[in-house]
């Protein structure tokens, strides 16, 4: 985790050289100095303590009972003749075709969802860190859809979708794109997409922002050079500005596939997992055995598989974002 | 004539895209609101008037008369003042040490805290159901709070720590040889030069707290419920009243959106810290 370059990735302030030497030679002569270098030998465990106490009861023991729910068929409404069953929920999952529904729309989900974003938003990136006078104004208002509550985001594309009297029926008919209106939230083949628009919706600004923070790191001779080399606008975009923000653009899509991944409120606002499974995802089935079945051990195990299935994309996250960690 | 027409490719390349990039993102957002200001004889009519008539207050009136939203508006005040407060009260010393001491386990801590951040809800919501019930703490104002202080603990001991990292740690060893005690160079030096930091912190944690659903509806009751839940729970009640749901929605929303513009600058480069390199 910690690159050759030391302090030039940390998050805040990179460590000047200067001190580097400081500290290295206080730590090799420490009968000679002076003071003892800050934070050696005093204990930092009060100051942790309260996080750590209120982390480890809102986090840590939820997480250990739900790995022990999900050994148990744990009902809310019966607790009291709840059984231990080993793995036998996990094999009850197998078998379940609404499990495999759920993951195989996930899918959908997440590589739609998280690909819309991230294409949107670096073309937004891209416009925004062109000059033009209203900038600073457009900045701001693009992000505003990242700092909405999912219940108003649902309720606003429930009625912006609706049969009746929706705008998106409406404007799609003046437009001559469609010769009746459509019930998008209620046939199985539109409603899924249609949720996923409105998540687009909702987090491309989020790529929009962090692109636009890389594109203002790429040095301005890397385009001069290409400039003087010839390069068209397109081979620039590809050659160099691409190339100069892979890395940030691979940590957003990390961090936002997990993000995705793991939402279920905007739909469970939009439609409840319906018509029938056609919006079901895994975090919105897992959540929904428990809340309304009261299936507690069925649906723990449920949320376990989910975590599970995205370890690996959290540990590669969680390996990039910990660069930053001075040692 | 050269710089007429690149004038012109500009709008044409640069600007009007933007305008139209712009418009998706706030169209909807409009729309909720001009329906919030619709008289309901308007609101039925097709095709639709995109623009109504005879604005009204009509529908955000009745909001305040006939439901308890202004009651939920209260609630939700109160629980995400609570979970910055709670968030802060804790993540502050945590990252005072994460910043200025090394010791064994701090990069393992520290990395534990971004981990937890990215489990799923539902990995933790029904366990905590089971607890907050066993504790007596459903539906009061400290169980959601709590709640919500699974994401708010983590998101604020990182930012916090990249604030203090960014405080040359030169200041406080001069007060230190100044004879300050370690608590005076915290309370004298650091916390001022961090308070911005920790004011963009607590004003997120107020934001996600305030626009979190899923928590809030599992823990809360009649007692402390939510704007979030309350406003869901009328699209049950009062089906396809859609005056007095957008009222509602732009309530909840207005509060949000101006604290969001107030640290975005700021929040951008907290949030953004992890993906950018600095």
């Amino acid at each position: 985790m910690a690159d050759g370059t030391g302090g030039g990735r940390s998050s805040g302030l990179p460590l000047s050289p200067s001190l580097r030497q400081v500290r290295i030679v206080a730590s090799l002569s420490s009968a000679e100095r002076r003071l003892p270098p800050l934070g050696r030998g005093a204990t930092p465990f009060w100051f942790l303590l309260p996080a750590l106490l209120v982390t480890a009861g809102v986090v840590l023991v939820p997480v250990a009972q739900t790995i022990w729910l999900s050994l148990q068929d744990y009902l809310l409404y019966d607790p009291d003749n709840a059984r231990f069953v080993g793995l036998g929920n996990f094999a009850k999952i197998a078998r379940d075709e609404v499990f495999w529904i759920s993951l195989g729309q996930s899918f959908i989900w997440i590589v739609g969802v998280v690909g819309l974003q991230f294409l949107l938003g670096l073309v937004a990136a891209l416009l925004l860190n062109q000059s033009f006078w209203w900038r600073g104004l457009a900045r701001s208002l693009v992000i505003i859809p990242w700092a909405l509550p999912s219940v108003i985001i649902g309720l606003m594309w429930t009625w912006m979708y609706d049969f009746n009297l929706g705008v998106i029926n409406d404007v799609a008919m003046r437009f001559g794109l469609i010769a009746a209106p459509i019930a998008w939230l209620a046939r199985p083949d539109t409603a899924l997409y249609a949720i996923m628009l409105a998540l687009v919706w909702q987090g491309f600004p989020f790529f929009a922002v962090t692109i636009l923070a890389g594109l203002q790191t790429v040095p301005a001779e890397l385009y001069e050079a290409a400039e003087i080399d010839g390069a068209t606008p397109r081979q620039q975009l590809f050659h160099v500005t691409l190339p100069a923000i892979a890395d940030v653009i691979a940590t957003a899509l990390l961090l936002r596939t997990i993000w995705v991944a793991n939402s279920l409120d905007v739909i469970l606002v939009m439609t409840g997992g319906g018509p029938g499974y056609a919006t079901h995802t895994l975090p919105l089935y897992a959540f929904l055995r428990a809340s309304s079945s009261m299936e507690f051990g069925y649906g723990a195990a449920l949320a376990l598989i989910l975590t599970a299935l995205l370890l690996g994309v959290v540990f590669l996250y969680v390996r990039r974002a910990a660069r930053g960690i001075e040692a | 004539m050269i710089e007429r027409r690149s004038y012109a490719r500009r709008v044409l390349e640069v600007e009007l895209p933007v305008l139209l990039i712009v418009l998706f993102a706030l169209a909807p957002y409009a729309w909720m609101i001009l329906t919030s200001l619709k008289p309901q004889a308007e609101l039925s009519a097709w095709p639709l008037n995109y623009w109504p008539r005879e604005a009204t207050l009509q529908h955000y009136n009745d909001l305040i008369a006939r439901t308890n939203f202004a009651g939920s508006l209260v609630n939700s005040l109160i629980i995400a003042s609570g979970a910055s407060l709670l968030g802060l009260g804790v993540s502050i010393p945590a990252a005072y040490a994460f910043s200025r001491f090394r010791f064994r386990g701090r990069q393992m801590l520290l990395t534990g805290f971004l981990v937890i951040n990215m489990f799923p809800i539902v990995l933790l919501i029904i366990p905590l159901f089971l607890m907050m019930r066993r504790l007596g703490l459903i539906d009061t104002f400290l169980g959601v709070v709590l709640g919500h202080s699974t994401f708010a603990i983590p998101f604020a001991i990182w930012m916090l720590t990249s604030y203090f990292n960014a405080i040359p740690k030169d200041l406080d060893e001069a007060a230190t040889i100044d004879g300050a005690s370690r608590l005076q160079a915290i309370r004298l030096i650091i916390l001022p030069l961090v308070m911005p930091g920790v004011a963009t912190a607590g004003i997120y944690i107020f934001i996600t707290s305030w626009n979190e659903y899923l928590f809030a509806m599992m823990l809360s009751g009649q007692a402390v419920r939510t704007v979030t839940v309350a406003l869901q729970l009328f699209i049950g009640e009062f089906t396809i009243q859609w005056g007095l749901l957008t009222a509602g929605g732009t309530l909840i929303a207005l509060p949000v959106t101006f604290l969001f513009l107030l640290v975005q600058r700021r929040l951008v480069g907290g949030l953004t810290a992890g993906a950018v390199k600095s």
